[in-house]
């Protein structure tokens, strides 16, 4: 299979009052044609910023510096450096060749516009169409993300939809002109469980449908069981584990990913256990000031002075298509 | 087709309301603004009779008759009575009024534009041009605006389109603060994010969906404009740097006045009494505006 996006050394340093934030740290990753690819980890790892930089999102310097080499092949065989392209045809690539949809329905619709025009908006901005097929198109998207009565809804005002049906309509409005990769950053989070279930399997049949490539940014790793073909673990910044998803929830060599995965909360293990959940001790290191060495270091339980805390481990070959970040892989198991 | 039938949960409430249903709640609170509806009632009143009125009298603006200067009001055949050449003063004060009126939406207008362009630009990119832009604006509201007025006003000759300008010029700075304020934290709403994402170009971003957003605070701003505007107009005029006789202006007729303060009051008083009219309607509207729109700022409950 080939390789839609290849990402090299992405690193994003944000320049506030508190001082420079690393928040991403030469994150390298590639995505295949038709596979989901999931970015997993806790609250500020870096795994929305990731998604921001590669849509360019983020806001320019002096406030924030993205480095590194993002390449985006098109269907028609173009290559496009993402992160050197001028801004004026950045705007060609968001929307058309990469979608994107967000966290909360709830706030990202437009409030003062009507659904069916925004997804117009975005058909209109990448296709030569009058506004009647546009709204024409408008509809069928709705109907074909699971709306009933779309043309009803399509002149419906955000507030004036569910939850569910706002994440259905942002996944129209972002897959509105078929781009070959869809980024989802945390798309059935704010939802509820059972949703949640029906969006994933929604991304599912489209992707079988139109055989786009996904990027799915979540910290459930049950989301991640269900969808991802293959999964990167990101911790304070950086890519700690990339494996298949069979190998990472079953054999597993970063302890953090160790650790995500013995974190989900089970009922029965729940219920043995005394109604304690298991989790892993301590936060995130504020970015600020995150440890020497190993980053992960002080909430491990392999960790041992040396070399945990001397070297920030570099990331080791451990099989084909899995690699790792953890200095001690070989002698210990997680 | 339909990739998955959505749950029961999922659907909204089987009746969709209109969608003026949102606003409805934002109508009833200007409705029980008594100084707003007052308000409203008096600019209704004023623009109708000013824009018809003239129509409805015997007198023209310019017609003369010496026979009946000075007449008091309510004594005689001119209503509001009449002035050194006998001219009427309702209709004149009516002809003021459209020439004050039309200064006072027009500079409303151009000044809200030009706000509005301002501030979406500083806003939205921020960085240095935002600095610039902003800075530009603090420089000119640190000028008394009546001292920018009459300056302005001093250097070109006065006229109904050169007094709307400099007026506008004056009064365009409150609107760009206010829409630079709302366009920088509307940026980094998730819907600006989620729009941009979708590919939609710079200028769509800032008119289609962050300019609709913060129409309730320009709109508010603009009716304030128009008060400001026409109280600059009265200034400006009474002191003969606007509007020029014998085209009647509220201002000019009250500096016309002067001369007869003692023995034709009349003619002061009813000018002034339809410029605080028209100012404090403009202001109560505003004020009503403002309370209607945004319920957070209400204080009068």
């Amino acid at each position: 299979m080939t390789d839609v996006l290849m990402v090299e050394d992405l690193a994003v340093r944000f320049r506030g009052e508190s001082g420079v934030v690393d928040a991403v740290e030469g994150v390298s990753f590639r995505l295949r044609e038709g596979e989901t690819l999931a970015i997993v980890g806790e609250s500020s790892s870096g795994k929305s910023v990731t998604a921001l930089a590669l849509m360019r999102l983020l806001g320019g310097p002096p406030n924030c510096v993205v480095r590194g080499r993002a390449t985006f092949m098109r269907q028609d065989g173009e290559a496009l450096a993402l992160l050197s392209l001028p801004e004026t045809r950045m705007a060609s690539v968001r929307g058309r060749d990469v979608g994107m949809i967000f966290q909360e329905p709830m706030t990202s619709l437009n409030p003062v516009h009507r659904i069916g025009a925004q997804i117009v908006e975005g058909l209109l901005a990448h296709e030569r169409l009058s506004p009647r097929a546009a709204e024409k198109r408008a509809v069928a998207l709705l109907d074909h993300v699971g709306i009933p009565e779309p043309a009803l809804r399509a002149r419906a005002f955000p507030h004036q939809l569910s939850g569910g049906m706002r994440q259905r309509a942002m996944i129209a409005m972002a897959l509105a002109c078929r781009p070959r990769v869809l980024i989802a950053d945390e798309p059935t989070t704010a939802l509820d469980v059972t949703i949640q279930a029906q969006i994933l399997e929604l991304i599912r049949a489209l992707q079988h449908e139109t055989g786009m490539s996904v990027i799915f940014i979540t910290h459930n790793l049950g989301v991640v069981a269900e969808v991802a073909d293959r999964v990167l673990v990101m911790y304070a910044g950086q890519v700690v584990e990339d494996a298949p998803v069979d190998v990472l929830l079953h054999r597993p060599q970063m302890p953090y990913s160790a650790g995500l995965i013995g974190s989900v909360p089970r009922l029965d293990d729940v219920r043995r256990r005394g109604g304690r959940l298991a989790a892993i001790p301590g936060n995130v290191p504020d970015p600020n000031t995150r440890p020497a060495g190993c980053t992960f270091h002080p909430r491990c339980a392999h960790a041992r002075p040396d070399p945990c805390e001397t070297a920030r481990p570099a990331l080791e070959y451990v099989s084909d298509g899995h690699t790792v970040r953890c200095a001690r892989w070989r002698e210990i198991t997680v | 087709m339909s990739a998955v039938a959505p749950s029961a949960a999922e659907l909204p409430p089987p009746v969709l309301a209109a969608p003026s249903a949102a606003r409805r709640p934002a109508l009833r609170r200007f409705m029980r603004h008594r100084l707003a509806m007052f308000g409203l009632v008096a600019i209704i009143v004023l623009v109708v009779a000013c824009a018809l009125g003239p129509y409805l009298s015997p007198y023209g603006p310019l017609t003369i008759d010496l026979r009946h200067r000075f007449q008091p009001p309510f004594e005689g055949r001119h209503w509001l009575g009449s002035d050194q050449l006998g001219r009427d003063l309702l209709v004149r004060l009516l002809l003021a009024g459209r020439i004050s009126l039309t200064v006072g939406f027009a500079a409303m207008g151009l000044s809200t534009a030009v706000g509005v362009v301002i501030g979406l630009v500083a806003g939205f990119y921020g960085g240095w041009v935002g600095t610039a832009l902003m800075r530009f604006v603090d420089a000119v509201l640190s000028f008394p605006a009546i001292f920018l007025l009459l300056t302005l006003a001093a250097l070109v000759s006065p006229g109904v389109l050169t007094i709307t300008l400099i007026v506008a010029l004056t009064a365009w700075m409150e609107v760009a603060r206010v829409v630079e304020g709302q366009v920088r934290s509307l940026r980094e709403r998730d819907f600006a994010i989620a729009a941009e994402a979708i590919g939609v170009s710079d200028a769509h971003l800032m008119l289609r969906e962050l300019l609709p957003n913060i129409m309730a605070p320009i709109v508010v701003a603009a009716t304030l404009n128009v008060a400001r505007a026409i109280l600059l107009e009265s200034y400006a005029s009474y002191l003969g740097y606007g509007i020029q006789p014998p085209t009647p202006s509220w201002g000019n007729m009250l500096n016309n006045a002067q001369e007869y303060l003692t023995s034709a009051p009349w003619l002061a008083i009813f000018p002034g009494a339809v410029i605080t009219l028209a100012v404090t309607g403009f202001n109560f509207l505003g004020d009503g505006l403002r309370d209607a729109l945004d319920p957070r700022l209400d204080v009068h409950r």
